[in-house]
């Protein structure tokens, strides 16, 4: 043994740091942990308990016996007519404004301005939207407590979720993109349309999804707005009221007396379902440009 | 000869005038555009004016503010109506805290582990759970807190309802996760790999790295994490509407039932008519809400730009 051969060995003190290393190591990897497995843990508990009473007749039949029975297809229904309303209402505004922040706002006091108010849209409580809805819409603007006031509510809200996945798509569209085509003489909005649009590709595709999925979710801001607890019929027009998803899974499982226990579970399943169907296409569109652009 | 010169001007003139179909399609668009632009701020300032508004008459005249402030009974049925937030208040605290102190450790921790040590594949399904947990609807997280937590809570501590404060709290902490883990993260990449690089080259290990020089600078992107963290939890209404049980009462254990700020909101918004003291008196509650969470989103917001700006 010489005394080169020692040179390459671990000290002490480097042996023990690598120890500590390995032990944080294990103690961070615990910590996430407990973050994801309740994820798996929730999933897994409302499938096995729901999964029993999910069949074709639990999602096209009305409900029956006080809503102890039966389907939920008029709630199915009234949430698909307030969500469709909703994207109406948000998806041509935040379209708009992510194009005018991505393409033509400048660094000033404005765009901070509008930067803070979207962080505080999406920040204010989903209750204070309600309250605002049932100020605004149903009692200032006389729309009732309807589809159209909660679908209105609806669209405030998601309007920030919009903008954000619009704008971060069409800002990855590179800048050469835009100063070719500005050099051809076309005029920005042509650039816009032509150019830009076509190119940030699934990203507009991104913002509508992630706003279904955030509309068909919410509860509070549409139970004093235009949900309610039962309507025997599907709804007509944007002034009827309609039962929703998300609030009658919130009424099986506090309002209603005598509710079957598996109930409120396969309700769950079906909204959470439909949920995170949408957030993985989301995930799955985002994953695949980024993968395929090379520019 | 001067006439001349003005027709020549005026060809001149057409010559160069860009203002065809396009030109005008590309004004309206700009107009169309800056207006949808403006919206965001017209509604956040609409919603502003309409929950001062709705409230002001009885918060000005009727509303005792030290009954509001001091007193934890909440009867706006009653003879006569009584208005004490305090209550209300104190539930909203504890919960929140009860959150943060389950969370903030094990979001870090996360966040550390998914930015500094997951390499990979690891790391891309570990981001695309943290997103799914995010996107799990609030009336869901009710559905297992008063279901599933609730029952268990009653049979692990025998006590009289599984709904209470720690039922709220961890229900809470874990749909404040994902934003606290997201932006936790982005901190820490926000640190710049030189200093990474320079300290490892001194001989530290990965976790010295990140203990001593990660950390330490990206203390105020962490703070905003917590912030976001804390203004999540704040304004959560139907989860922990469903899980707290309910009962005004300054909660004394981790077992006693509490009621929130805005769970009173939901829960007797349905029972009001537009106008009368009780409305409005939802309406001011509905004020301090948003007063406070715009307070934190603000704050967080200008610490996560001004990290920005200095990256770049």
């Amino acid at each position: 043994m010489s005394a080169q051969d020692s040179t390459f060995l671990k000290t002490e003190h480097e042996e023990k740091s690598l120890r500590q290393q390995k032990l944080v190591r294990m103690f961070l990897m615990f910590m996430t942990a407990m973050l994801v497995l309740p994820v798996l843990g929730i999933l897994s508990v409302i499938v096995a308990r729901g999964a029993p009473g999910m069949s074709l007749e639990f999602l096209t039949e009305p409900p029956r016996a006080n809503m102890t029975a039966g389907g939920i297809s008029f709630a199915l229904i009234g949430t698909v007519w307030l969500t469709a309303v909703a994207l109406l209402l948000a998806l041509p505004l935040g379209v708009s404004a992510a194009i005018y922040l991505s393409e033509y706002a400048r660094d000033n006091w404005l765009t901070r301005l509008i930067n803070i108010a979207i962080v505080n849209l999406a920040g204010v409580p989903s209750i204070v939207h309600a309250l605002f809805g049932v100020g605004a819409f149903v009692h200032f603007l006389h729309f009732g407590k309807s589809i159209l006031a909660a679908s209105c509510t609806l669209a405030v809200m998601t309007l920030p979720v919009v903008i954000v996945a619009t704008r971060e798509s069409l800002q990855a569209v590179p800048q050469p993109f835009r100063e070719a085509c500005w050099s051809l003489g076309a005029t920005r909005w042509q650039t816009i349309w032509r150019v830009v649009l076509p190119n940030s590709g699934s990203g507009i595709l991104t913002g509508v999804i992630l706003c279904v999925s955030r509309a068909v979710g919410e509860t509070a801001p549409i139970m004093f707005t235009g949900a309610v607890l039962y309507a025997p019929f599907s709804p007509e027009g944007v002034f009827d009221q309609s039962m929703a998803l998300s609030t009658h899974l919130y009424n099986v499982s506090t309002q209603i007396p005598n509710v079957p226990p598996g109930l409120p579970f396969s309700v769950a399943l079906t909204l959470i379902g439909v949920v995170l169907a949408m957030n993985a296409t989301a995930i799955t569109f985002r994953m695949r440009l980024r993968g395929r652009k090379k520019w | 000869m001067s006439q001349d010169a003005s027709t020549r001007r005026n060809a001149a003139a057409t010559e160069f005038d860009r203002r065809d179909s396009s030109w005008w399609t590309d004004r309206i668009a700009r107009t169309v555009v800056f207006a949808g632009g403006i919206s965001a701020i017209v509604f956040i300032v609409g919603i502003l004016l309409f929950i001062a508004t709705q409230g002001l008459e009885f918060a000005a005249t009727r509303l005792s503010w030290s009954e509001f402030f001091g007193s934890i009974a909440w009867r706006p049925n009653g003879h006569p109506a009584e208005y004490g937030a305090l209550a209300l208040i104190a539930g909203t605290a504890s919960t929140t805290a009860i959150a943060m102190v389950i969370v903030v450790p094990l979001s870090i921790g996360a966040a550390i582990y998914i930015g500094e040590f997951a390499r990979g594949k690891t790391r891309e399904w570990l981001k695309i759970l943290i997103e799914l947990l995010a996107a799990i609807p609030s009336v869901v997280w009710g559905v297992i807190g008063l279901h599933v937590m609730g029952p268990l809570m009653t049979q692990a501590f025998g006590v009289p309802s599984g709904l209470n404060l720690l039922n709220a709290g961890i229900i809470l902490g874990l749909m404040a996760a994902p934003i606290m883990t997201t932006i936790a993260e982005d901190a820490l990449k926000a640190v710049p790999d030189t200093y990474r690089e320079a300290a490892e080259a001194l001989g530290a290990t990965k976790w010295q790295v990140v203990f001593r020089v990660v950390l330490p600078h990206a203390r105020p992107g962490l703070s905003a994490a917590v912030l976001l963290g804390v203004g999540r939890a704040f304004g959560e209404t139907i989860a922990v509407l469903m899980a707290s049980g309910h009962a005004i009462n300054i909660p004394h254990s981790l077992f006693d039932p509490v009621r929130t700020l805005t769970a009173t909101i939901a829960a007797e918004l349905g029972e009001t008519a537009e106008g009368d003291d009780h409305y409005q008196a939802l309406f001011v509650l509905g004020m301090l809400l948003f007063v406070i969470t715009f307070a934190i989103n603000v704050t967080a917001d200008s610490i996560v730009r001004g990290i920005r700006r200095k990256k770049a």
